[in-house]
């Protein structure tokens, strides 16, 4: 009785393991993980790194993005997403001034400060 | 006579603090001394606060002298059971922000930070009158089952030095099964807590998703993490979760439920021990392939232990399990890319500047390229993956609907059975360095304890023995639906009391006492 389909399951269409989805734009092998594309999300990441890292961490994403690329096989239209395990609508707290952080605390822990900012170097690189 | 105070439960050690046998001081110092026989063994910490826990003991005992104990410590927590453990010693996950003690997450990006704040769950401790040992190890921001992703070693498991602990918290897990602390904090994303202690033969618990606030928590997959209690018995971690619990307006995700005693619950389970009207659902999808026969062969032993208690054993099944895998590896992923975003070498932490100087961009990838270690950078380049344009639905859109899909099957299954059942881990403590080069094989270590995290489910490891071909514990893993946390401990103290009785001792009793044979050597030979 509790091992029964449930209603979706016989909505879901039939598709074969390791799917990986085409990248929507078409560019380049579908969904093809390459060396450029590691670096550029490192990039994004804002992490640097050694060409040796790119080159393992390439091959370690194909085989874990070959993986986890199951989750399409029943992510069907019909089913929700969820984003939240138990969600809560409208968590507010009263509009009063609570104990905060002193500008002190707050900066205690900063590789570098003025003694009431933050100091980091150049926002700006020279071409811009 | 410090040794025996480090093998007693932390309701036993409460006892005897409330009757004034032994002092708080006495207490902290015999824990202090194991930590320093054990701990360059295990490395189960990575910050001991020994003159500050010295210091709170003092102030406890004093206050306990005076009279003055109770008003304080029974006004912090539901029903008046914080004050049961005022005076006993605790460790803390490193992932956990105090203000007196360095919080590193296990990463060298932190390293010797000490926050200005304390998380709430701390703070808790402190009002409830319980004395912060120290910091335990952990996987770097708690990535990992095996603490071999720790940027300052791994832990040791106390059954054996060669093997992992567990992961995240491998060391709040190995501090208790090495009678190092009776009691830790933890957190669970995917099993950091549950997985650790079967491995390790200690009890975890992942509370219902916002029972616990996370607030001072360092922040790895913020829709699945959850703190909870570590300890050797059902009854001590029903104890700490009393003390922990509960609403804080400093989380959003903090639920306003009104939560009954969990350690009423658990002496309950533990005196009647009959189990008669209570349905179990063994979970079809966990077990099987992929299972250890020894680990198979103890749940199995566990499971007719319920039945012969009157508990109606059913196998139910949820197809959407097999999936939960590989959404967790997509969400946890992108939440954590997010998350660790906050790193930036400006507010805190770690700051390299790059040579020849650079922008403020430059730095911050030079920080985080030096502080972060590699299952971190996997993590977070996988993250920005699945999140990114053209890849987004495909990738962490699909992973969120499996997480309906799973929370729909634990919906179905739960309007069968009162609670679910499967081993905690697939297999006992396996060697250290086996698994570090294959991450998905890593990976799989979290295949029982993911779904509960993924539908915000409570859960409750438990050791159930050893497994016959290599000696090492094995835990069995109880499911609750959201806010049915107490039916856990019922059971799982029902459960624990069968098998002591069984076995005649607490299956820990049977760990190698690690401490070197001289250290004692002077007090046996007095006697």
């Amino acid at each position: 009785m509790s091992t029964e389909t449930p209603p979706s399951e016989s909505a879901r269409p039939a598709t074969s393991a390791n799917s990986r989805p085409a990248k929507a734009d078409g560019d380049g092998a579908p969904g093809e993980i390459t060396s450029a594309q590691v670096e550029h999300l490192a990039g994004l990441a804002r992490i640097k790194l050694t060409p040796e890292e790119i080159t393992k961490l390439t091959g370690e994403l194909v085989a874990i993005v070959d993986n986890v690329a199951k989750v399409t096989e029943v992510a069907t239209p019909d089913v929700p997403a969820t984003s939240h395990p138990i969600p809560l609508q409208n968590v507010f707290r009263d509009d009063v001034v609570g104990v905060t952080l002193t500008q002190e605390q707050a900066l205690s822990g900063a590789p570098e400060h003025d003694g009431s900012r933050f100091r980091v170097s150049a926002i700006l690189g020279e071409e811009q | 006579m410090s040794h025996d105070l480090t093998r007693l439960t932390a309701s036993a050690l409460a006892e005897k603090l409330r009757t004034r046998e032994v002092s708080s001081l006495e207490a902290v110092d015999a824990h202090l001394d194991r930590i320093a026989a054990v701990d360059p063994d295990v490395h189960a910490f990575l910050h001991v606060a020994a003159d500050q826990a010295r210091a709170t003991a003092r102030a406890i005992d004093a206050r306990r002298a005076s009279g003055d104990l109770s008003a304080d410590e029974t006004g912090a927590a539901r029903g008046g059971s914080a004050s049961e453990l005022a005076g006993v010693p605790i460790a803390i996950k490193d992932v956990l922000c105090t203000i007196d003690m360095p919080s590193t997450a296990g990463s060298k990006i932190l390293e010797g930070w000490v926050p200005p704040y304390d998380a709430t769950v701390v703070a808790k401790l402190r009002r409830a009158g319980l004395i912060p040992l120290g910091k335990t190890n952990m996987d770097e921001f708690a990535m990992g089952s095996s603490t071999e992703h720790s940027a300052y070693g791994p832990t040791h498991n106390p059954w054996d030095l060669d093997r992992i602990p567990g992961g995240s918290g491998g060391g709040s897990a190995a501090a208790v099964a090495a009678f190092e602390a009776p009691l830790a904090l933890g957190s669970d994303t995917g099993g950091s807590i549950r997985q650790p202690a079967a491995v390790t033969g200690s009890v975890g618990v992942k509370p219902t998703y916002g029972g616990v606030s996370r607030y001072g928590a360092i922040a790895l997959a913020s829709s699945l993490d959850q703190v909870g209690p570590v300890s050797r018995t059902v009854l001590d971690a029903a104890l700490l979760h009393d003390v922990i619990g509960g609403h804080d307006a400093r989380d959003s995700t903090s639920l306003r439920d009104e939560w009954p005693s969990f350690a009423a619950a658990a002496r309950e389970g533990a005196a009647t021990r009959s189990l008669k009207g209570l349905k179990v659902g063994i979970v079809k999808e966990l077990q099987g392939d992929g299972f250890q026969k020894g680990v198979t062969q103890r749940f199995e032993e566990a499971v007719a232990l319920l039945t012969a208690a009157g508990a109606e054993v059913i196998e139910v099944s949820t197809p959407s399990f097999e999936y939960a895998i590989s959404a967790y590896y997509l969400i946890l992923p992108a939440e954590a890319s997010s998350n660790l975003a906050k790193f930036d070498s400006v507010r805190f932490g770690l700051r390299v500047n790059p040579p020849g100087g650079g922008t403020v961009e430059d730095v911050m990838s030079a920080t985080r390229e030096a502080g972060f270690g590699p299952e971190v950078k996997r993590r977070i380049i996988l993250g920005t993956y699945a999140l990114s344009a053209g890849y987004y639905d495909a990738y962490y859109g699909s992973a969120q609907k499996v997480r309906t899909l799973i929370q729909r099957d634990f919906a179905r299954v739960f309007a069968d059975v009162d609670v679910l059942v499967s081993p905690s881990a697939p297999t006992t403590a396996f060697k250290l360095g086996e698994k570090l080069d294959d991450p998905l094989a890593m990976y799989l270590n979290d295949l029982t304890t993911i779904p509960a995290n993924l539908a915000g489910v409570p859960g409750i490891s438990l050791p159930v023995g050893l497994a016959p071909e290599d000696g090492l514990p094995v835990g069995i893993q109880f499911m609750a639906p959201a806010r049915e946390d107490a039916r856990l401990y019922k059971l799982g103290a029902t459960l624990e009391a069968l098998l002591e009785e069984k076995r005649g001792h607490p299956l820990l009793s049977e760990a190698p006492d690690l401490a070197p044979q001289e250290m004692f050597a002077s007090e046996e030979g007095a006697v």
